[in-house]
């Protein structure tokens, strides 16, 4: 079984998102770059798949600050094959991103693709099922748990509301997975330095991309509540206080 | 080519999806910039009673046994099929577990592009979508000739994409599905057994911002000391930290409290989704940009870990 897990770095929304002067994109010099997390689902989730029944582990990034680093975390997790494809991906879209990496895929002949199920920045679709048509591979989205069959998988799907749908998908397949079985497993620094020396890292060169797919944008905005919250300012004594009261107030307590 | 809007119904086990009749509102709004009609796709087996509510100038019917319940591949073929044959202005997808499974596959089949995360359209037409977690909106117009979009709700009611009076239904013939690699095997029943947090009047709810599993006890003890139950965002249960039956959100429960306390939580759409329509939010972030504000009644900076033993404590002494 050969799984592969290509990689969208997405901006950190722990840090202050800013425009940038066009008004259509997010300001890139102060963006800092995280992986995906429901990327770092999908690689927990392949690592899981390979601890139970063999097979191989490759993990795709294209080239960002921090891909590297990430690229040695997911070797000192279980990664056996690590591919960084390089050239400028700023602000690329999705239907880009999947054809770059479907050109991958194709010479990697995976059984099994993983991918997260979205990224909080996707405007033109999610790189998963975009990647599944250009391979012409079957797709199912939602997915929190792998049991692996013969020629297939059984994928377990979420709805709304805690229903699930156990899904039969035949091999070759791409799944987007929304959370792995078990939460993303830490690894400490050092076994990751460790890695370092001897994991190596395949770079590929991405020249062209094709940009056709995308959706344009013509105003980027912060949103303005029409309501916002009346904040409650003041020590957490003086907070709690009044929180007591609006709870006193809505006769709950 | 037409200038007809199609929404993209979702139902599972004979249960049309509200996002459905959120959609058919937006469509009506859509339809009246294109001078098109609205036309709901339902997709089924034996299912063409479902249409019956919808607020549509009609119900385009796809009838066959591999369609009677979601699958990606079948819907995939069967609405490639359809959209290629009467080139509507706009399709309307849930952004939604099923939706999402579908459109973004027909885009790179069909050569149309997709727009993700629409929440409404402005009056003279252009998409409003709402990105990085709520932080981000993005506006522009809809791509030409046709166009395939993914809707978040919170945008339109429900109520207006229902209708007394039964659309009529045309029946369209559906394409060949055979050889589908994507089967339906079962559904399973969430676990029982726990709380059923739609029920609680007095939530307290933790997000990311709680930061381990031992914390999750400083929200309990006060929820206890309440009368009231701890429930959580996304990546507290992926953590394993709380029981999914504790999940509020999408993929979670819909909850209705009197009193819903989000402490460390961003307010991602995902999650605003399911508690949205709580009677008073109270929100406490140090964050004093994220997105919960803008859905709670009220907020505070002030961190938790200091507010919680104080609120605790005021609680208690209250009761």
């Amino acid at each position: 079984m050969k799984i592969v897990v290509p990689i969208k770095f997405v901006p950190d929304l722990v840090e202050e998102l800013t425009i940038d002067p066009s008004g259509v994109a997010l300001d890139t010099a102060w963006l800092r770059l995280i992986i995906n997390e429901f990327d770092d689902h999908a690689v927990e989730q392949a690592i899981l798949l390979k601890e139970r029944g063999g097979g191989q582990v490759i993990v795709s990034t294209v080239e960002a600050d921090g891909s590297d680093d990430f690229l040695f975390t997911a070797a000192a997790k279980g990664a056996d094959q690590l591919i960084k494809m390089t050239g400028d991906f700023t602000g690329v879209n999705n239907h880009a991103l999947a054809r770059a990496y479907a050109e991958l895929l194709k010479e990697l002949k995976p059984d099994l693709v993983l991918t997260g199920v979205q990224a909080h920045n996707d405007l033109d679709g999610s790189v998963g099922p975009l990647l599944a048509e250009y391979l012409g591979m079957p797709y199912v989205g939602y997915v929190a748990g792998i049991t692996l069959a013969d020629g297939s998988v059984i994928a377990r799907k979420e709805y709304p509301g805690g229903l699930i749908a156990e899904i039969d998908v035949k091999l070759p397949a791409v799944l987007g997975i929304q959370a792995s079985e078990q939460p993303p497993r830490y690894v400490a620094y050092s076994k990751i330095r460790q890695v370092m020396g001897t994991a190596k890292i395949e770079e590929r060169p991405n020249a062209d991309l094709n940009l056709d797919g995308g959706v344009s944008i013509s105003r980027m905005f912060q949103p303005e509540a029409a309501e916002r919250a009346e904040m409650i300012d003041g020590d957490a004594d003086a907070v709690a206080e009044k929180i007591v009261a609006i709870i006193k107030e809505a006769g709950v307590l | 080519m037409s200038q007809n809007i199609f929404v993209v119904i979702e139902h599972v086990r004979g249960q049309v999806a509200e996002i459905s009749y959120v959609m058919l509102a937006a469509a009506r709004q859509l339809a009246q910039n294109t001078g098109g009609e609205v036309a709901a796709v339902l997709l089924g087996h034996n299912a063409q009673d479902l249409g019956k509510d919808f607020a549509a100038d009609r119900v385009l019917y796809i009838e066959h046994a591999a369609l009677a319940e979601f699958t990606s591949d079948a819907y995939r073929v069967a609405l490639a099929a359809l959209i290629q044959d009467q080139t509507p202005r706009a399709v309307l997808f849930g952004h939604s577990s099923i939706g999402m499974d579908v459109s973004s596959g027909l885009s790179a089949k069909l050569g149309y592009p997709v727009v993700s995360s629409c929440r409404s359209f402005t009056e003279d037409g252009k998409y409003v979508s709402q990105i990085c977690g709520g932080k981000i909106m993005v506006e522009g117009d809809i791509p030409s000739p046709t166009a395939l979009i993914t809707m978040l709700p919170g945008g339109y009611k429900a109520e207006q994409g229902k209708s007394s009076q039964a659309p009529s239904v045309t029946s369209v013939a559906a394409p060949a599905l055979d050889g589908l690699r994507v089967t339906l095997k079962q559904y399973i029943e969430p676990e029982a057994g726990d709380v059923d947090i739609a029920k609680e009047t007095m939530l307290v709810s933790v997000g990311r911002g709680i930061q381990n599993k031992d914390n999750i006890e400083l929200a309990g003890e006060l929820a206890s000391a309440l009368g009231g139950s701890v429930c959580a965002s996304r990546p507290v249960v992926d953590q394993g930290w709380l029981p999914t039956t504790r999940l509020v959100g999408k993929s979670g429960k819909l909850v209705k409290p009197k009193i819903y306390l989000a402490l460390g939580i961003s307010g991602a759409p995902e999650h605003v989704e399911g508690m949205s329509e709580s009677d008073v939010i109270i929100a406490v972030n140090t964050d004093p940009n994220a997105p919960i504000f803008n859905v709670a009644k009220y907020g505070t900076t002030v961190d938790m870990f200091d507010l919680l033993p104080a609120l605790t404590d005021k609680v208690r002494q209250a009761r």
